[in-house]
C-alpha cells in the first residue's frame, strides 16, 4: 500500500511538469497581453512594464525562467494586481475557497448518502419521488441562477440570511453559498447511493443475512452500507474538484473573498502568473484527491488490491 | 425543530450585530464599488472603482465639491500668471499625513516626478502632460527630473509651469494623477508604501483594511482639515462585479449605494424603487471606429452611408433601456470650455427614409448594393449591450447591401486587435478624463513617428487630416477661451463631416442611491466623494 502510494506520488511529477508546460505555451498563444487595455500606453512605459516582467525576452527563455523559479517554489508576481505575488493572492483566497468547498462537500455528502438510502429503502414510494424532484432541481438549475433565486427569496423577501458578502467568523453569510454549491453535489450522490443500494439489497449476501434472521437495521449497518458506498466514493474525488471549481462562480455572485475571482479575471486579463499559479494549485489538488480515492477503495472493497 | 433553532441562532446573531453597531454610533457607508482595486497607489491605478477609494484617502491641490467642480484642496489658494502658464499654489497650514509628518510642497514635486518617471509605468501619466517637460520626461527624452515644471518655492508654496496655457488645468489637478504621495515613505520603502500596513493618508479618510476580492475599508481621518464636517465615519468599498447580485444585495439593505446596475432592470426600478435609480448624462462617447488605413472603409462614401443609416434614437430607449442620448458629434454635451451650439450634421434632421435613400445612393456610387454586397467584419468585446447594439446596427445596414460578420472577443484581445489595425469596424468607447473638448478630439489626431514606427495612440481607425491636426495645435496655443472653443469646434466639424468615426450614443452614469443618503449630487463627471455624503438614519 505504501509502495503503491509513493509510486503514484512520483508518477505525478512528470504529469505536473507536462501540464505546466502545456498551460504556459497555450496561454501565450492566446492573443492580447496583460497590458492591453482600453487605453494605449506610451511605448516607453509599455517597454518598461514588459522588461519588468521579462516579457521582452524570447518565449523559450521566459519558460525556463518560470520553471526555474517554480522549482524554487516561487510562483512569480501578478502582472495586473500591482504589488502582489501570486503565492500571496493564493494564500489570501484559497483558504476561504477550500473552507467553502469542503463545508459544502461534507454537508452534501452526508445528506446525499442519507437521502439515497431513504430513497432506496422506499423505492417507488413518495419519499423516493420527492427525492427525485429535489435532485432534478439541483442538477438542472445552473448555479448562477440558483444563487440569484436564493438571494431573492432568502435575502430579500424573507430576509433570513445576508444576500451576499462576508464578515469574518459569521457563518450565516455562508448558508446561501453553501446551499447553492451543495445542492447539485448532494443530488448526484443521492442518485449514486440509491442505485447501488438497491443493487446491494438484492444481492445474495444480503438475502442470506436477512434469512438468518437479522433485523433490517443490522442488515443495513453491517452488510449493505459499506459495499453500497463504493460508487459514491469513486465520485467523491471528481465531486470535490467539481465543488472547488464550482465555487469560483458562486464566490463571484456572492462577493466572497475566495480565489475564484482571480482565476476568472486573470484569464481574461492575461495575468499569466496568476493563471499558471492557480492552474498548478488545482492540478495538485485533483491529483491528490484521485490518489486519496484510490486508497479509499482498498478499504471499502476487498476485491481491489494494489501492487 | 432544527430549523427553528437555526432561525433563533440567526436572530440572535442579528440582534448582537445590531447592538454592537448602535453601541459604537459609527455611521457606515456600504458602497457597491464594482471591481477590485489593482493597487492603492495613485500612480498605478486606472479605474473609476480605484478612483473612488484613492480619492477618499488622498487629496490633491484642488479637490471636487459635491458637484465635482474644483474647490481648494490641500492648497487653500493660488494665483495664475497673466499669460496663463505659471500657477502658484499656497498650501494650507498644518496639513499632515496620518503618520504625523507634514504635507509639504516637496511631496507634490516628488509625486509629479515619480508619475512622469518612465520606470513607474503609470497608465495615466499623460493627463499631466500640460506641465512643462512632462511628456519629454515620460517618454525618456529628458532624464533630469528637475527639469519638470513643478518646483517647491518653500514648504508651503508650489509653482507649476505649463507648456502653454491650459484652460482645463485646474480640472486636471483634481485627477488622481495629481495627488501627492508621502515622499518620506516612498523613498524609504519604494512601491511597498501603499501596502495597507504602511499606507498613510492626507484626505478625509484613511485606509484601514483591504481584503482583496471582497472589500476595502476606510475610516474617517480625524486630522483632516475639514474633519468636523465629514459625516460618514466608515466606508466599505465592496468588490462585486455581478450587477444583478449587487441589486439583490441593495434590496436586502446590505448596500447603501450602487455605482452601476443592469440596464434591463431600469424600468422595474423606476416602478418599484422610485427615485433611487439615478441615470444622468456622463461625459463619454460610445462609438465605432472604421479602419481608414486599408480596406473598403477608406472610401468616405461608405463611411457616410454606414453612419447616416443608423437610427440612433432607438438605441438608448429601446435597445439599452436606459435612455442614452443619440450622438451625432464628437464632443459630449455638457463639456466645459466649449461652444454653446453643439455640432449637428444636416442629415441628423432628415427623415429616416431620406437618409436611407441617400445611404443607398452612396453605396451604389461606391459600387455596392444588395446585389453586390459589401462584407465587413465588426469586432466588439464580449458584453451583452455591445452585442445588442452590434446586432441592431447590422440589421440597419442590411438594406444597404452590407453583410456584417460579427466577431466578439474578450477585452484584452479586442483592444490589441484595434491597436494593431487588425479590424474593419470596431466598437470603442471613451470616458473623458478631464472636462475639456481636447480630451475626445485627441482621439482623432494623426499618430506620431516614434522609433521608426507610427504610434497611433487611441486613434484606432487611424483617421488623419492635416487641417484637423493644425486646428488642434492652433487651439492649444490660443489663450482666449472663446476663440479656442471656436477652433476646436471647427476641428470637430471637419472630422465629423469626413465621417472619421461613427458616434453612436453619449454615455450615462447609473447610480442607485438609498433614500436616506443625503448630499448626493448628480453630475456629468459622476464623481461623488464620500465627504459630502451623510446618512439620515431616522
Amino acid at each position: 500500500m505504501l509502495r503503491y502510494a509513493s509510486r503514484r506520488v512520483l508518477s505525478a511529477i512528470p504529469i505536473a511538469f507536462i501540464a505546466v508546460s502545456i498551460c504556459f505555451f497555450i496561454l501565450r498563444l492566446a492573443p492580447g497581453g496583460p497590458f492591453d487595455g482600453e487605453r494605449a500606453l506610451p511605448p516607453l512605459v509599455l517597454a518598461n512594464l514588459r522588461a519588468h516582467y521579462n516579457l521582452d525576452q524570447p518565449l523559450i527563455n521566459q519558460y525556463f525562467i518560470y520553471i526555474w523559479r517554480l522549482l524554487q517554489g516561487d510562483l512569480g508576481p501578478s502582472m495586473v494586481i500591482e504589488g502582489f505575488e501570486v503565492s500571496q493572492l493564493i494564500a489570501i483566497g484559497f483558504p476561504f475557497t477550500l473552507t467553502l468547498a469542503l463545508s459544502a462537500f461534507v454537508i452534501a455528502t452526508i445528506i446525499g448518502i442519507l437521502a439515497g438510502m431513504v430513497a432506496a429503502v422506499n423505492q417507488n414510494k413518495w419519499p423516493d419521488y420527492v427525492m427525485v424532484l429535489a435532485v432534478m432541481i439541483g442538477v438542472i438549475v445552473p448555479n448562477f441562477l440558483m444563487a440569484a433565486l436564493l438571494q431573492l427569496w432568502f435575502g430579500v423577501y424573507l430576509d433570513w440570511f445576508p444576500a451576499g458578502g462576508w464578515v469574518s467568523g459569521r457563518w450565516e453569510y455562508l448558508v446561501l453559498p453553501i446551499t447553492v454549491l451543495a445542492w447539485p453535489h448532494a443530488g448526484r450522490i443521492s442518485r449514486l447511493m440509491r442505485g447501488s443500494m438497491i443493487e446491494v439489497l438484492g444481492t445474495n449476501y444480503v438475502r442470506t443475512a436477512r434469512s438468518k434472521g437479522l433485523g433490517e437495521r443490522l442488515v443495513m449497518a453491517r452488510h449493505a452500507i459499506k459495499p453500497a458506498l463504493v460508487p459514491v466514493v469513486s465520485y467523491l474525488g471528481p465531486g470535490l474538484s467539481y465543488l472547488l471549481t464550482g465555487s469560483l462562480a458562486v464566490e463571484q455572485i456572492f462577493g466572497l473573498p475566495g480565489i475564484g475571482k482571480y482565476f476568472v479575471t486573470a484569464a481574461l486579463n492575461r495575468d499569466y502568473g496568476i493563471v499558471l499559479g492557480t492552474t498548478l494549485l488545482y492540478m495538485f489538488i485533483i491529483l491528490a484527491l484521485n490518489l486519496l480515492v484510490d486508497l479509499l477503495y482498498a478499504w471499502l472493497d476487498p476485491k481491489v488490491r494494489y501492487r | 425543530m432544527k430549523f427553528t433553532q437555526t432561525l433563533k441562532a440567526v436572530g440572535t446573531a442579528g440582534l448582537v450585530a445590531m447592538l454592537m453597531s448602535s453601541a459604537a454610533h459609527a455611521v457606515t457607508l456600504n458602497l457597491h464599488n464594482g471591481g477590485d482595486p489593482s493597487s492603492l497607489d495613485p500612480h498605478k491605478v486606472s479605474g473609476d472603482w480605484e478612483n473612488r477609494v484613492v480619492g477618499d484617502y488622498l487629496e490633491g491641490l484642488v479637490t471636487e465639491d459635491a458637484n465635482a467642480e474644483p474647490i481648494p484642496g490641500q492648497a487653500e489658494s493660488w494665483e495664475i500668471s497673466e499669460d496663463g502658464t505659471v500657477y502658484t499654489f499656497h498650501l494650507r497650514d498644518g496639513i499632515q499625513w496620518t503618520d504625523g509628518e507634514p504635507v509639504t510642497a516637496e511631496d507634490f514635486v516628488f509625486a509629479f516626478q515619480r508619475i512622469m518617471d518612465p520606470a513607474t509605468a503609470s497608465d495615466y501619466a499623460y493627463l499631466q502632460y500640460p506641465i512643462l517637460n512632462a511628456e519629454a520626461i515620460n517618454s525618456g527624452e529628458i532624464t533630469d527630473f528637475d527639469e519638470l515644471g513643478v518646483k517647491a518655492i518653500d514648504d508651503q508654496t508650489l509653482e507649476i509651469t505649463l507648456e502653454q496655457p491650459t484652460p482645463y488645468f485646474l480640472d486636471a489637478l483634481m485627477h488622481y494623477t495629481a495627488y501627492p504621495v508621502p515622499k518620506h515613505l516612498v523613498e524609504e520603502m519604494g512601491d511597498d508604501w501603499s501596502d495597507v500596513d504602511n499606507i498613510v493618508a492626507n484626505g478625509p479618510y484613511e485606509i484601514v483594511e483591504w481584503v482583496p476580492g471582497s472589500y476595502v475599508r476606510s475610516e474617517k481621518n480625524e486630522d483632516y482639515y475639514d474633519a468636523e464636517n465629514v459625516q460618514i465615519d466608515e466606508v466599505y468599498y465592496y468588490v462585486l462585479e455581478d450587477q444583478a447580485a449587487a441589486l439583490n444585495r441593495y434590496r436586502a439593505g446590505e448596500f447603501d449605494m450602487l455605482t452601476d446596475f443592469p440596464s434591463d432592470q431600469y424600468q422595474w426600478m423606476q416602478e418599484n424603487l422610485e427615485g433611487q435609480a439615478h441615470v444622468e448624462p456622463f461625459l463619454g462617447i460610445y462609438y465605432y471606429v472604421m479602419n481608414q488605413e486599408e480596406g473598403p472603409l477608406t472610401d468616405p462614401r461608405i463611411r457616410e452611408a454606414l453612419s447616416i443609416s443608423i437610427l440612433r434614437d432607438v438605441i438608448g430607449p429601446d435597445i439599452l433601456g436606459t435612455g442614452e442620448l443619440p450622438a451625432y458629434g464628437w464632443v459630449p454635451p455638457g463639456t466645459g470650455n466649449y461652444v454653446e451650439e453643439a455640432y449637428m450634421p444636416d442629415w441628423a434632421e432628415m427623415p429616416y427614409e431620406e437618409r436611407m435613400a441617400r445611404a443607398q445612393e452612396l453605396m451604389a456610387e461606391a459600387g455596392y448594393g444588395p446585389d453586390s454586397p459589401l462584407n465587413l467584419q465588426l469586432r466588439y468585446n464580449t458584453n451583452d449591450n455591445h452585442q445588442r447594439i452590434a446586432v441592431a446596427l447590422a440589421a440597419m445596414w442590411e438594406p444597404l447591401g452590407v453583410n456584417i460578420e460579427m466577431f466578439n472577443s474578450e477585452v484584452a484581445v479586442h483592444y490589441d486587435a484595434l491597436r494593431a489595425g487588425d479590424f474593419e469596424i470596431g466598437r470603442a468607447g471613451w470616458l473623458m478624463d478631464y472636462n475639456d473638448p481636447v480630451n475626445t478630439l485627441d482621439l482623432l489626431k494623426t499618430g506620431v513617428q516614434q522609433e521608426g514606427q507610427m504610434n497611433w495612440g487611441n486613434n484606432y481607425g487611424r483617421y488623419s487630416n492635416e487641417e484637423f491636426d493644425a486646428l488642434l495645435e492652433e487651439a492649444a496655443a490660443e489663450q482666449d477661451l472663446d476663440a479656442r472653443a471656436e477652433l476646436l469646434a471647427e476641428a470637430e466639424e471637419i472630422a465629423m463631416d469626413e465621417f472619421a468615426a461613427i458616434p453612436i450614443y453619449w454615455y450615462v452614469s447609473k447610480n442607485v442611491v438609498a433614500p436616506y443618503i443625503e448630499g448626493f449630487e448628480d453630475n456629468a463627471k459622476d464623481v461623488h466623494r464620500t465627504r459630502w455624503l451623510s446618512k439620515n438614519e431616522e
